[in-house]
């Protein structure tokens, strides 16, 4: 099972989201991905989106006192 | 067969372009199927180098108000066309060129970016595409 990072903070709508899908159409089934992010908007998108998919949202955390996110996946 | 976004692209201002292609982008994120209809104004954006060259809708004053919007967009960390582009097809999205409006504006397959487009058709094409589509926009 693999671990995947991906970085997008700083980045604005819609990259977080699209970055996000374009890693998780490279994992495989069971691999984690996970996105650091700054986009207020997509802390909440991320979710719904993996939700859509059908995809396990494993945890979403708030960090650099709430600046930043990251969201767990499993693919 | 999934859920699926249609766009027709009817305009070639730069703001519109990055309407179709943000929305677009969401929708392929968010495991839909998505496709654009590029066609009148919109088409001339694909002819190679063009596809950020459009005016703003409003206040384009001439390019002045366009050249605000960017710097901003800049300051914003906003995405260029291209890179929207760029991801847009990765993530597996359609590119429908109209045919029709080739003739009217008398242009060739040779001027447009062929690398991006996956069909060349009519309002036939779009219905095709449109009649089991969950979300469909005129832009």
């Amino acid at each position: 099972m693999a671990e995947m990072e991906i970085d997008v903070r700083g980045q604005t709508c819609p990259i977080p989201l699209v970055e996000c899908r374009k890693a998780l159409k490279k994992a495989s089934p069971g691999d984690l991905v996970i996105v650091k992010g700054t986009h207020p908007a997509s802390r909440k998108e991320i979710p719904m989106a993996c939700e859509a998919m059908g995809l396990k949202v494993l945890g979403i955390e708030d960090k650099e006192g709430g600046k930043e996110w990251e969201i767990k996946i499993q693919r | 067969m999934g859920e699926k976004t249609v766009i027709i692209l009817h305009s070639g201002d730069m703001d519109k372009v990055y309407s179709a292609l943000i929305i677009a982008n969401g929708a392929l994120a968010m495991g839909m199927e998505a496709s654009i209809y590029f066609t009148f104004w919109g088409l001339m954006r694909l002819k190679k180098g063009e596809l950020d060259k459009g005016p703003l809708s409003k206040m384009n004053m001439l390019g002045l108000g366009r050249q605000m919007i960017k710097r901003r967009m800049d300051r914003a960390n906003v995405a260029s066309l291209e890179r929207l582009m760029n991801d847009f097809k990765e993530l597996g999205g359609k590119i429908i060129a109209c045919e029709m409006t080739m003739e009217i504006m008398g242009l060739s397959k040779e001027d447009l970016r062929t690398d991006w487009i996956d069909e060349w058709g009519a309002v036939g094409s779009y219905i095709q595409e449109a009649r089991n589509a969950n979300v469909t926009l005129f832009i």
